[in-house]
């Protein structure tokens, strides 16, 4: 059973590092036509060359400018999850501890909203954004994402557990809602403000229906497009297409490596069934 | 408070909730032309319904789930279970088995495409000398192996996802259930069906319903690597809806596509309500 289970591991450890030594080695490997040459042997997930021409080229291709893409997608993000933690908690926190008897058809249709697919709705958003005159900004890709429903229905749950004697005892001291809120609910969330981010950097990170419906040029295109967009516009230089993907994912990867207790918490929060 | 959010929601999803269902009865486009939309009432479903590349669409969606779900949940929760035992070296286990799941997809695509190559990409190489053949597979122009070859990768992409939640599943099945067990001689294999499977009922009704959901989206590895090609052939519901709507611009008869898989998903949530508040 032990033997069973080290064989079970390893053939798992393996198949997830073959293609990932396979990026790294050939995006190490400037030479083109050997890449190609070796891309079937064993040569091809240890280097045997290693130099960064390709990552210099990645850097300064003019077609698909990476500084950009990623300053674009850095930007998103951060606004994004910032502004989603903000609007989520506070709507959650006014909906566990406001006052008005509408809240509990609030939450249900909070709830309800879980059960609706985003990809079933996207092209009545994409009528929407055009007419607005969003296509091609960065408005379009940070305004959709911010309020989420299952953030809010998260932040939901926590608040409506926090000891009613804390909030009265607050409100007799005269504290109203939002300040109530702001100086007990909010800090009182930081392991759930860890997961909501951590799930909408995710979200963001791989999205892609979205920014290549309402992207066109790569002036506020994120990594993801700038990704398959390079990858189609380069389908014979397999080092430079790889030193994409490494510069795109390395810094994520070794972010939550580092931080990956906190990773794994956040992603098993989620989890937690109404 | 509420009022950001509200506003929002509204404009984000109740707006265009109910302006897909609005649209799926007109024959609105994605640009307004100089006729405005006309209403056709239910002309787009029974378009889309009878149009025979919709339902190659529903059967490759289908057999992508029905293969995915089984071999994605049997991975996860098998890592899962040894995560969970007590073996050296599964720091380092964990830590590789996230991996993909750190990876934004369209890198995964990427590299999965390079391993793919025809004829000499690794996968080929590894054919060829575990066969003794010198021919090769089309991984991804062969309509007969082209979902295949997706199902891996994507498999390959999520389970990581599923196996976290199965982790943290395990945990919460009591302990004194394991001491009674082992008190009463199970072995192994019987310790897992009656004592770890039953408690972890709650944890894969979750798992299952949010394996199928995001089974029945596939959309950005098929849109990158083959636009729902050969033939069709791994053409799926949401790169339908994606070609006919915005590719065509066709966004009432699209929408009428986003309608049915709405329904379909809602229907399998709902499911999953009745299916967890059994157990309580």
């Amino acid at each position: 059973m032990k033997t069973l289970k080290y064989v079970f591991a390893l053939a798992v450890t393996a198949a997830i590092l073959v293609p990932l030594m396979m990026m790294v080695t050939l995006s190490l490997n400037p030479d083109k036509s050997e890449v190609m040459s070796i891309m079937g042997s064993w040569r091809a997930f240890v280097p045997t060359t290693i130099a960064f021409d390709n990552y210099a080229a990645v850097w300064s291709d003019p077609f698909h400018p990476f500084g950009r893409y990623l300053a674009n997608t850095v930007f998103i993000a951060a606004t994004s999850i910032v502004l989603s933690i903000f609007v989520n908690s506070a709507a959650a926190f006014s909906l566990a501890w406001g006052s008005g008897r509408y809240r509990r058809w609030l939450v249900l249709l909070i709830v309800a909203v879980l059960a609706v697919p985003g990809e079933s709705i996207v092209l009545a958003q994409l009528k929407i954004v055009s007419a607005l005159g969003l296509i091609d900004t960065y408005a379009v890709q940070i305004l959709p994402s911010i309020a989420n429903a299952f953030f809010i229905f998260l932040f939901y749950q926590f608040f409506t557990k926090l000891p009613k004697d804390l909030i009265e005892a607050a409100r007799v001291d005269g504290f109203d809602l939002f300040r109530i809120y702001w100086h007990i609910g909010l800090p009182s969330s930081k392991p759930l403000i860890v997961t909501v981010a951590t799930l909408h950097f995710l979200g963001i990170w791989n999205s892609y229906l979205w920014p290549i419906m309402v992207t066109r040029g790569e002036d506020v295109r994120p990594l993801s497009v700038g990704m398959s967009a390079y990858f189609g516009s380069n389908l014979t230089s397999w080092g430079n297409v790889m030193a994409f993907a490494v510069c795109m994912a390395l810094p994520v990867v070794l972010f939550f490596l580092i931080v990956q207790r906190h990773f794994i918490a956040s992603i098993t929060g989620s989890s937690i069934k109404g | 408070m509420l009022i950001p959010a509200l506003v929002l929601l509204a404009l984000f999803v109740f707006v265009p909730f109910l302006l897909s269902f609005q649209f799926s009865f007109t024959n609105e486009r994605l640009m307004p032309g100089p006729i405005p939309a006309r209403w056709l009432g239910l002309q787009n479903y029974g378009r889309v319904l009878t149009d025979p590349e919709f339902w190659t669409a529903v059967r490759n969606t289908v057999y992508f789930a029905v293969v995915v779900i089984p071999v994605q949940l049997s991975l996860s929760l098998g890592s899962a279970l040894l995560l969970n035992s007590k073996i050296k070296g599964l720091a380092i286990f964990r830590s590789i088995a996230i991996l993909p799941l750190l990876m934004p997809m369209t890198v995964i695509v990427t590299i999965w495409a390079a391993l793919y190559r025809t004829p000499d990409g690794l996968l080929n190489s590894a054919y060829q000398t575990l066969f003794h053949t010198l021919s090769y597979i089309d991984w991804l122009g062969d309509p007969a192996v082209a979902m295949i070859s997706i199902i891996v990768l994507s498999i390959w992409a999520s389970f990581p996802f599923q196996m976290l939640i199965y982790l943290a599943g395990l945990q919460e099945v009591p302990q004194d259930r394991y001491e009674a067990a082992a008190i009463d001689g199970f072995g192994q294999w019987d310790v897992f069906r009656h004592v770890t499977l039953p408690g972890l009922r709650n944890t894969n009704v979750f798992v299952v319903i949010i394996t199928t959901i995001g089974a029945l989206s596939l959309f950005t590895q098929v849109n990158i690597l083959t636009g729902g090609g050969p033939n069709d052939a791994t053409l799926t519901i949401i790169q339908y809806m994606f070609s006919k709507g915005y590719s065509a611009q066709k966004i009432g008869f699209a929408s009428a596509v986003g309608i049915i898989f709405f329904v379909t998903v809602a229907s399998l949530s709902v499911a999953q309500r009745l299916l967890a508040k059994n157990e309580d």
